[in-house]
């Protein structure tokens, strides 16, 4: 089967610095997987580089087999890979619907249309409305995006990263600075909307990592030093040691 | 209009039916009122008036697709207003020649197209940003205009500029366009049209997506808008409306000269849309009006009419940066809740006490310009005859403008408090 995400030797060098040193992973389609590493690994530039935000250095990045290495965002958007963001990047004036509506319209084909109301595009709207229930945020529906809580925000971070259906979905760092309730909630919502869809998220909760991801990358310095399920990654010894400095009993 | 009735379980047809009476009402209303508004009035000067300031409505709406949906900041708007101006004067001449058939009600379209035609080749290049460089390639572009109108003296016709005669055209429908009156109801026309267009435009998903750009360019890209196309299609829109407003000057006034696409022009129209508020899609057209208003019966009295202008919009930009319309809507919870007569009383004083300052600012700063332009004797001002060449006006307006402004800092506090405690909700 086709990998949902194919990295083949990215590199990427800000400067003489690099900091994706060559890179190669497959995320295999229909799987929830987790990309952790201590801070400063790579692991938030490795996502900019797989939805086209930087451009690589060197190597090949493929999205459900089609190479997407050169492709600006809305082009890699458009083959059905869709991001979120670790400092939380909403439209802050316009309403929370309209947020989650700017983010149907492209794939309800829509495009740069003026000739259509969008108050009549049908299935927009009820697509919109849906997500907003499943974010628990309709009783916020028309309050300007901007003063949303933080925990509301980052809701409708992920609202807007899913809202478009695509199957392939990035989350970066879901649930940072939540409260363990809040993590739950979130937590829930993400097992719920990537049913059947493949997930790769970097999280630093390691609860949340263990208790979502089907399989675990972990990538210090820049490189990939394990990908594999949950109960390895716990016991392999390069890990503890690239966490703990010193091999122990157990990640965290 | 159809919103989904599942996702909105408290709509009612009632409700949904007094939606669609406020939704279409108003539009029946400002039509009507467009229709009406030739009777009230008896001067030729007020019809000139009118025309120009429906003509300054479309632009100004125009101007806005780009600042306040699209967050593009142009210094050189009047660029697509003067090129459409200049194409419709053209083809005006050509019609009346004979060269081709094109009516007059029809050359505000001639006017768009080229103004769309313009705004795709130059907003080709300066839509790929948005910010400092988009503002600085407009301001290159209106540099570059300038250049090219003392380049290409045929199509801009130099120092004169071009002429044309509107009663030389074929007629359509025997409609004939010798007077201003005639000239109102072409302009109200395309006005009713352009409007409603702009603010269909508004609504549809390109319309939105300027929006979202506006806000977060990054973030539209990751939904799979590019944001350059986004920016292009809002421009070539924003193009073809000013070019519009310009087929309309051209038929208007009959002339066209290089200062119709002028960093002046320009900044005017940047001023408008200030003024009336660039939040709200009403706030063009409030600015417009109230610009060309002010601008028709100042130049009238002071040649410093510029000066006053000017100062009204730097005050809007630091006391009321959301413009008239802004200041408008932040009165409505005030309204519904019925608590307007509160606000009278503070509001009258503090206004009362504004105009008292204006007053003494004015007349000085009208007695610097006597007396700088090295005239000598008395003028009138206001109600007054001063002779500006001794010492007592001089010592009375400032009296005005200090006790006006001590006044002012006394009542001023007071009516933004009666503001916000008529604002607060709930029951009083």
């Amino acid at each position: 089967m086709t990998p949902a995400i194919e990295l083949s030797d990215v590199r990427k060098s800000f400067g003489a610095t690099p900091i994706i040193r060559g890179v190669s992973l497959a995320i295999e389609a229909g799987t929830r997987q987790a990309l952790i590493g201590p801070n400063g690994a790579g692991k938030s530039t490795l996502f900019n580089l797989i939805t086209g935000k930087y451009p690589v250095t060197s190597g090949r990045i493929r999205v459900k087999g089609a190479a997407v290495t050169d492709l600006a965002p809305y082009e890699i958007n458009r083959r059905g890979l869709a991001r979120s963001f670790q400092v939380t990047n909403i439209f802050t004036r316009m309403s929370v619907f309209e947020n989650i509506r700017c983010a149907v319209l492209w794939s309800a084909g829509y495009r740069y249309s003026f000739w259509h109301r969008i108050s009549a595009a049908r299935a927009v709207n009820e697509r919109a409305e849906t997500v907003l229930e499943q974010l628990n945020l309709t009783a916020r529906r028309d309050v300007p995006a901007g003063v949303l809580s933080y925990a509301e925000q980052r809701a409708l971070e992920i609202g807007i990263t899913i809202a478009g259906g695509a199957d392939v979905i990035l989350l970066d760092e879901p649930t940072a600075g939540m409260s363990r309730s809040e993590t739950e909630h979130v937590v829930g919502l993400i097992r719920q909307i990537t049913a059947g869809k493949t997930l790769l998220m970097v999280e630093h909760d390691m609860s949340v990592v263990f208790d979502l991801a089907d399989r675990i990358a972990v990538l210090v310095y820049g490189e990939v030093i394990a990908h594999d399920t949950p109960e390895r990654i716990r016991a392999n010894a390069a890990v503890q040691e690239a966490y703990l400095g010193v091999p122990q009993g157990g990640v965290a | 209009m159809s919103t989904p009735v599942a996702t909105r379980p408290f709509a009612v047809a009632g409700v949904a039916r007094a939606a669609r009476v406020r939704r279409y009402g108003l539009w029946l209303a400002a039509a009507v009122v467009l229709l009406l508004l030739p009777q009230s009035v008896r001067t030729g000067t007020a019809i000139a008036v009118m025309n120009q300031m429906g003509i300054a409505v479309i632009f100004a709406l125009s101007f806005n697709m780009l600042l306040g949906q699209g967050g593009m900041l142009s210094f050189g708007h009047a660029v697509y207003f003067g090129l459409g101006g200049f194409i419709a004067a053209h083809v005006l001449n050509m019609a009346g020649r004979g060269a081709i058939y094109l009516p007059v009600p029809l050359l505000p379209l001639v006017g768009g197209l080229g103004g769309l035609a313009f705004a795709a080749l130059f907003g080709s290049f300066s839509t790929r940003r948005a910010g400092t460089v988009f503002s600085m390639i407009s301001l290159g572009v209106a540099e570059l205009m300038a250049a090219s109108s003392l380049i290409f003296d045929k199509f801009f016709g130099g120092e004169e500029g071009i002429t044309t005669n509107r009663s030389k055209a074929p007629l359509l429908l025997g409609l004939e366009f010798t007077r201003d009156r005639q000239v109102y109801y072409l302009i109200a026309f395309w006005l009713f049209v352009a409007t409603l267009a702009m603010y269909a435009f508004s609504r549809t998903p390109v319309g939105r997506m300027a929006n979202a750009v506006r806000d977060n360019p990054e973030r539209a890209e990751f939904v799979g808008y590019s944001q350059h196309r986004v920016r292009f299609v809002s421009f070539c829109a924003a193009g073809f409306f000013a070019g519009i407003a310009g087929g309309l000057f051209a038929v208007n006034y009959e002339i066209l000269t290089a200062e119709n696409m002028g960093l002046n022009a320009s900044g005017a129209v940047l001023l408008m849309a200030y003024i009336g508020g660039i939040g709200a899609f009403v706030g063009p057209i409030l600015g417009a009006v109230v610009f060309t208003f002010l601008q028709s019966m100042l130049s009238d009295y002071t040649g410093m009419w510029l000066l006053y202008l000017g100062i009204l919009f730097l005050a809007t930009v630091l006391f009321v940066p959301m413009g008239l319309a802004g200041l408008l809507m932040l009165h409505a919870p005030v309204w519904r809740a019925r608590r307007v007569g509160r606000l009278l009383g503070p509001y009258v004083l503090t206004g009362a006490l504004g105009f008292v300052a204006a007053v003494g600012i004015i007349g000085l700063l009208e007695m610097v310009h006597f007396v700088a332009a090295g005239r000598t004797g008395t003028r009138r001002l206001f109600w007054l005859v001063v002779a500006p060449r001794t010492l007592m006006p001089w010592l009375g307006f400032a009296a005005l403008v200090v006790a006006g402004a001590v006044g002012v800092r006394w009542t001023g506090p007071r009516a933004v408090a009666a503001f916000a405690e008529a604002s607060r909700p709930g029951r009083p």
